[in-house]
């Protein structure tokens, strides 16, 4: 074997121990992911049940076209949570465990390191938002009869793809500030909620924040998903979604891993890559 | 093991060059003075002035100092976790800062805190950390209960949460982590405090193996005079950032007129080595 391929395999052997270790911690705090995907289906609930509470007030709603936009928009939401929770961990968890300087000493890529954490939180963000989506639609006994669920899928793989190079540029923030870098990553995710449409079309927001969704991959992915699951549109039918999604991907990974290198040179110019306490 | 293959170039280098050469090596650090407030401008504070040394491979060397002397900012440079501010370091002929990737391939290391994901077992934990120096699940289903006994570690709770285990226990697989991936360079710091007798006694005695099994060179940074007695050729006595001495303990006790090397070191620093770090700049750097 060449050093090349080599080279590729260790890098490939560190991209599946990055996913493997994930596992385990799922697998370790198993009653805590019992507890977020219960407390996920309560918050989603209430979002969804707007639907029914207008009609209740006397408003005029179709209450299975809103329910399914509002359940989209929850499970879009909670996806996108978990993606950059994940991302944002590769520091934190690793800080407070204490093993951060043993993994970031080890000789692997660090932008292997960091798509080994975004494969992992798509896969498992997957795995939970379908199941919550298909607890709360049997639940409410939602009609999708022209749901074209293969547009939906195509478009959650490319919108992941951004959403795995904005989470890498929210990883960095617990690298560079140790005290308030969680913190923030959490107040960029609030943003992004504000302005991406998720319960609400952005065209109702103030003219600055609908310029800040155009930024936001997000808003193209609830746009597209809700004229595939609602409307049956195909992916033809809502390209004018899928480039933006395809463009900001683009550029978000190569940035993200950009601005997660330098903030590592950062860290270790700064004495912050160690355990916390 | 199947780390990516280093070139005939890198062997020879690896062969020929001292496994670690510092020079002038310095680092400082960005403090805030306390009694100023919390948005008092921060001033730099050197934890490493000018160090200056050489280890010869398959050589232990011990560096004793107090809690703040720098030792542990020795130790996070030249596993690549800090950027100096001046001077040269190189493992192995390779540059410490420049060609992270080759030296971290040389090196591993053990330190006071065993730092593992607590909930996950020893196994995971070592299986986690073997991934990133490229070794399949194949090989660490074989490798890892064979490192495991040969640390003393009990292999059939090599499937109970790290936080089951006692902390001789844990520091145990720290040292087997260390050592499943093979390093020809293996910095130590304070590897065995807080340990109990026994369990001191048992790490020291794998420390010694390591060395005549797997041809390594060790840094073993410490406060515990005893231990760097029994396991080194040379100690270096750092204090506040400055390397005052690095010569075999025999050397060291004539240089300073001393019977023991407690008072080799009390004479070469004016204090104690339990004695804590009566500087505030220096709390701690690690």
């Amino acid at each position: 074997m060449t050093a090349a391929a080599l080279r590729v395999r260790h890098e490939l052997i560190g991209l599946g121990g990055v996913v493997e270790r994930n596992w385990y911690l799922v697998k370790r705090y198993a009653w805590w992911e019992i507890a977020f995907f219960a407390w996920t289906v309560a918050n989603s609930l209430t979002i969804v049940f707007i639907a029914k509470g207008i009609e209740a007030t006397g408003g005029h709603v179709d209450i299975n076209r809103l329910t399914t936009i509002l359940l989209i928009g929850a499970v879009v939401w909670s996806y996108l949570g978990i993606v950059f929770e994940i991302l944002v961990e590769t520091v934190a968890w690793e800080r407070w465990e204490g093993t951060i300087e043993y993994t970031f000493m080890a000789p692997l890529s660090r932008p292997v390191h960091l798509i080994g954490m975004g494969i992992f939180a798509v896969l498992y963000g997957i795995v939970r938002a379908s199941l919550v989506f298909g607890a709360i639609a049997a639940m409410f006994h939602l009609h999708m009869p022209r749901a074209n669920f293969v547009t939906a899928i195509v478009i959650v793989g490319i919108a992941s793809v951004s959403f795995i190079g904005i989470g890498m540029m929210t990883a960095v923030l617990p690298l560079i500030s140790p005290e308030k870098g969680t913190q923030f990553g959490f107040i960029g995710q609030g943003l992004m909620l504000v302005v991406s449409g998720v319960y609400y079309p952005v065209s109702v927001l103030p003219a600055f924040m609908q310029w800040i969704a155009k930024v936001s991959p997000a808003n193209y992915a609830l746009r597209g998903m809700r004229n595939a699951i609602l409307d049956g549109a195909g992916v033809g039918a809502v390209w004018g979604d899928i480039w933006p999604l395809l463009v900001i991907g683009v550029v978000a990974v190569p940035l993200g891993l950009e601005i997660f290198r330098r903030g590592e040179i950062y860290a270790k110019r700064h004495g912050k890559l160690k355990r916390s306490g | 093991m199947t780390l990516a293959a280093p070139s005939i170039h890198d062997l020879i280098r690896v062969r020929e060059a001292p496994a670690v050469e510092v020079h002038d090596l310095r680092k400082e650090f960005l403090r805030r003075d306390r009694n100023l407030g919390r948005f008092a401008r921060k001033r730099r504070a050197a934890a490493l002035k000018g160090v200056s040394f050489t280890v010869a491979r398959g050589e232990c060397v011990a560096i004793l100092g107090q809690n703040g002397s720098g030792k542990s900012t020795l130790v996070r440079l030249l596993s690549t976790l800090l950027l100096h501010d001046g001077g040269s370091a190189t493992v192995f002929g390779h540059d410490a800062f420049r060609e992270t990737r080759a030296v971290r391939r040389l090196v591993n290391r053990v330190s006071v805190e065993a730092s593992f994901f607590k909930k996950m077992s020893p196994e995971e934990n070592l299986a986690y950390a073997a991934r990133f120096y490229g070794m399949t699940p194949r090989e660490t289903d074989v490798a890892i209960p064979e490192i495991l006994a040969k640390v003393g570690f009990p292999t059939e709770r090599r499937g109970e949460p790290m936080e089951n285990l006692s902390r001789g226990m844990q520091q145990k697989v720290a040292l087997a982590r260390a050592l499943l991936t093979s390093p020809v360079l293996l910095l130590l710091d304070e590897p065995t405090t807080g340990l109990d007798p026994r369990s001191k006694l048992e790490v020291q005695e794998f420390i010694r193996e390591v060395r005549v099994e797997h041809d390594a060179t060790i840094l073993l940074c410490t406060h515990d005079l005893a231990e760097a007695e029994a396991l080194a050729e040379r100690i270096g006595v750092l204090d506040r950032g400055e390397l005052l001495c690095l010569e075999p303990a025999a050397e060291l006790l004539r240089r300073y007129d001393a019977s023991t090397l407690e008072e080799a070191f009390f004479a070469a620093t004016g204090r104690r080595l339990e004695d804590e770090e009566d500087d505030e700049d220096r709390e701690v750097f690690a």
